[in-house]
């Protein structure tokens, strides 16, 4: 039998097989890292251990590059529940209103991961919750198995009770539970919250264990126990987790300074700065002296127009092959007016889905964002950094850190001679804007 | 970045663990892919300054702990590696020295140059692992020349009950709690990981984690020949050839044959991967970073167009083909640092087949057959042939199997050294400008630390682009 004819995707420029005029499944494009089938991600710890942390930043970081991931926090259930939160009492070990509430909310919780996963095309569900017992660990288990999930336990244990009570003041100080009470109110209850749990606590253990895939962080990251790690996704998580720290710093983003092809509105290239793009990077540089950040490191692409804006630093900077600007293809050093007469039918498609499309003989948004993983793990492993990049590419790292969905990120506004500032803050980034 | 990580402080690597678990294994692996993502690395082995310095293995004996004389040379050996460690690190500007041994070193601090150090510690209590191992990669060690098979097994498990006696595994809830190292438990079902300091150790934490000891084979190749192929063009999309899709059924009839149990198929983006992977009527999967070499602008020329138009570029390129970046384009170096998560995703996965494309094929072969920046770009990579690897003691062995159906030859040999201009002094031309190398009014741009390239032995200040 004859091989099948491919025909050129015309958005994404992607070769795929065709019988009787219709696209036909036989190949898989990766994306990413394409999973078999659904994972569940199950916490495991102590409150205030940096549960829900880890779960909204892994979320976060696992859809920026492609894999449709959600966290199913069961304290909010509970709070959805039980519209107002009292005191600790609730979670005293011999409480049974309190436990059948919990448990309820456990279950709702998991329902809804079983939709997202088994039907609305969810990869990877992060179940959010103490899970401090076995007994409770088994049953999630179970259900990851009746339902066909690879279940993954990311555990983390600390006891150093300054990291602890950092914690506290961070996120639970703010949380809805302690609208009414003072700060001293709320940490007594907290605390006391905490000790309901540690008697029933029992530890991912490396005999009883054995046969579970998981990771122990311990003490916010300075050791892991890593156990039978399954696949490809399971490997990803695990080298993500062990990357990411919460040392206070602050990730700097800009752009280059305005350059001569930016003046004539052409895309792309390799131009230098124009005379106003010289001002933007003194600027900078003066704007980085005042700011007076403790070992800051400074990243360019390799393209003239960033690395002359780091020139006026007068500091050391590292060049990054990955974070040269999209590639354009048959567009680079065009105009859009151009393109629009030339290659109408490609500029209608870009509209149509802007981060699928891909130029021909040249990038997609979804490609740069392959293209810059390694750039956001490093990120990651680092702390203040200033990168000074371009539009397309500010974009992506940007709507990695303010979790801007691939629908919004090519809209991003990244205008030239604009600094970010990007400070990590509980649970999300704020960002501060200078001109 | 690389680079950065080059030119701060080097690394020695210190293997641990009683013998016969995998510690050489290890080393030998990581060495060799530390090397090809471009930081330079050695391995320094303990049993062969041992074997220099007795020459002929007598017993077991030799390892007792109560063997003073056998402790004294066996000290004197350690100093000498370590000795020639910090020449490596220190004088030849390698950046990580993996060291296997049987013994844990204590390091003495205080050294101005002292490199960081990462432990990579092998616990294995599974005696059907050890077994294997031992007959593996033991039984034909310099050590045992003649010796029957059950003697050797004899003699050698005799010899790790002597190191047992002392061994005094990491530690990280008391002694040890302040060493960064990772502990690779029973051939990588558990992992204990402690203190990650820097962006290479964790590099080297991730590879550890990835691989694999499971019997597999990973099949390479090359798309069928292509219409471009057929006319000497270079780059492009074109698709196959009449015999570029003779060779796709005769790959379909080998692959059937080879009877491969769960066999993986990888194409890249381009249409003549893919349509050398539909023949086989099985499920493939497509991945951008496997297309073939950027060429930038001398995309779909034939190498005698590129040589009239762009002389100089087509000069550069036979000089330092590995470091040589087309102009709006990539180089060999490029396409190194994008192939490494297919590199990673090879070692965790089993039996693969990557169709691929010549310059693509050269730098995974590289990597497995440990090649040189130097050798990667000459590498034999002919259409229609197809190079089977199997994991072997501590290498790969490479079979090759060509499919009979002819095909043009798209291979270039480096020319000899006569032909080629006078070379410049070290300063070698980086740069990503799309206006390629005409004449002699072209403007010299220095150096810059650019990314995986080598690092300047000084580290003055950057001069500025104007």
């Amino acid at each position: 039998p004859a091989a099948r004819e491919l025909t050129q995707n015309p958005l994404q420029k992607t070769w795929e097989p065709y019988d009787n005029g219709l696209p036909a499944g036989h190949s898989a494009q990766r994306g990413v890292c394409m999973t078999n089938c659904p994972t569940l991600i199950v916490m495991v710890g102590l409150p205030a251990r940096g549960k829900t942390y880890i779960s909204k930043k892994l979320t976060r970081y696992l859809n920026w590059i492609g894999v449709p991931t959600k966290e199913f926090n069961v304290g909010q259930y509970r709070r959805d529940l039980v519209k107002k939160y009292k005191s600790f009492e609730f979670f005293l070990p011999d409480n049974e209103e309190g436990l059948k509430i919990r448990k309820q909310c456990a279950l709702a919780a998991l329902n809804d991961v079983r939709q997202y996963l088994s039907e609305e095309n969810g990869h990877v569900a992060v179940f959010d919750a103490t899970n401090t017992t076995r007994e409770r660990r088994e049953t999630i288990y179970k259900f990851g198995e009746e339902n066909g999930y690879k279940t993954f336990f990311v555990e983390s244990v600390c006891v150093d009770p300054e990291v602890i009570a950092a914690n506290i003041v961070q996120v639970k100080l703010g949380s809805p539970d302690y609208v009414d009470c003072s700060n001293d109110e709320a940490t007594e209850d907290f605390m006391k919250r905490i000790e309901c749990y540690k008697n029933s606590y029992e530890t991912l253990d490396e005999t009883l264990d054995k046969d579970l895939s998981y990771i122990k962080i311990m003490d916010v990251g300075r050791s892991y126990l890593v156990n039978r790690v399954m696949d490809h996704i399971q490997s990803r998580i695990v080298y993500y987790l062990m990357n990411i720290h919460v040392t206070p710093r602050s990730i700097y983003l800009c752009r280059h300074g305005e350059s001569e092809l930016n003046l004539k509105g052409r895309i792309g290239g390799d131009p230098g700065l124009s005379v106003r793009g010289k001002e933007f990077a003194k600027s900078l540089a003066q704007f980085i002296n005042e700011q007076n950040i403790k070992d800051l490191k400074v990243w360019t692409s390799q393209m003239k127009r960033t690395i002359q804006t780091a020139e006026a630093l007068g500091v050391p900077y590292e060049q990054w092959k990955v974070l040269n600007e999209i590639d354009a293809g048959v567009c680079e050093e065009m105009t859009y007016e151009e393109i629009q007469e030339n290659y109408p039918l490609e500029f209608a498609l870009r509209d149509q889905d802007k981060y699928r499309y891909r130029y021909p003989k040249g990038e997609s948004y979804e490609d740069l964002v392959q293209r810059l993983e390694p750039v956001i793990m490093e990120l990651e492993r680092q702390e203040n950094v200033l990168v000074i990049c371009h539009q397309a590419v500010m974009r992506c790292l940007l709507a990695y850190f303010l979790d801007k969905p691939a629908e919004q990120l090519p809209y991003l506004k990244c205008p030239l001679h604009t600094v970010l500032k990007l400070t990590p803050v509980a649970y999300g980034k704020c960002n501060n804007v200078y001109l | 970045a690389w680079a950065s990580y080059m030119t701060n402080s080097p690394t020695l690597i210190v293997m641990i663990g009683l013998p016969a678990r995998g510690k050489t294994y290890m080393s030998k692996k990581l060495t060799r892919y530390l090397n090809w993502i471009g930081v330079p690395t050695k391995v320094f082995n303990l049993g062969v300054y041992r074997r220099e310095a007795v020459k002929s293995y007598k017993s077991y004996d030799f390892f007792r702990h109560d063997n003073k004389e056998a402790m004294e040379i066996r000290k004197r050996c350690a100093l000498v590696a370590l000795e020639d460690v910090k020449s490596y690190l220190l004088e030849e500007c390698g950046q990580i020295a993996v060291r296997s041994s049987a013994l844990k070193i204590a390091f003495h601090q205080g050294s101005s140059k002292l490199p960081g150090v990462f432990f990579v510690e092998s616990v294995c209590d599974d005696p059907e692992v050890i077994a294997a191992n031992i007959l593996e990669v033991k039984v034909s060690s310099p050590d045992y020349p003649e010796r029957h098979r059950e003697n050797v097994m004899d003699d050698f498990l005799k010899r790790i009950e002597c190191y047992k006696v002392t061994y005094e595994p990491l530690d990280p809830d008391a002694n040890d709690k302040d060493l960064s190292f990772i502990k690779v438990i029973n051939v990588g079902q558990r992992f204990l990981v402690n203190r990650v300091q820097d962006y290479i150790q964790s590099k080297i934490v991730y590879y550890l984690m990835n691989i694999h000891v499971q019997p597999r084979t990973i099949y390479l190749c090359r798309h069928g020949e292509s219409e471009y192929n057929l006319v000497g063009r270079i780059g492009g999309d074109s698709g196959l050839s009449a015999r570029g899709k003779q060779f796709s059924q005769a790959l379909k009839k080998f692959i059937e044959e080879q009877e491969i149990v769960d066999l993986k198929v990888w194409t890249s983006q381009l249409k003549r991967t893919i349509q050398t992977a539909e023949s086989l009527g099985v499920l493939y999967e497509q991945w951008k970073i496997l297309n073939e070499i950027d060429a930038g602008v001398c995309e779909e020329m034939t190498y005698a167009e590129i040589e009239a138009k762009y002389p100089d570029e087509f000069a550069m390129r036979d000089q330092e083909k590995y470091l040589y970046r087309y102009p709006g384009g990539e180089s060999y170096q490029d396409l190194v640092q994008r192939l490494e998560p297919v590199i990673m995703e090879l070692e965790r996965q089993g039996n693969v087949l990557v169709i691929s494309h010549q310059a693509v094929m050269r730098c995974l072969l590289a990597y497995f057959l440990d090649k040189s920046a130097d050798e990667l770009p000459y590498l034999r990579c002919p259409l229609h042939t197809i190079l089977k690897l199997t994991p072997v003691a501590y290498g790969c062995k490479v079979e090759t199997i060509t499919l009979n159906v002819e095909a043009v030859n798209t291979h270039r040999d480096k020319p000899s050294l006569n032909s080629l201009p006078s070379r410049q002094s070290p300063v070698r031309m980086r740069r990503n400008s799309f206006t390629p190398r005409a004449g002699a009014d072209t403007v010299k741009r220095p150096r810059h630390h650019s990314l995986g390239s080598k690092p300047l032995h000084l580290l003055g200040p950057l001069p500025s682009l104007e």
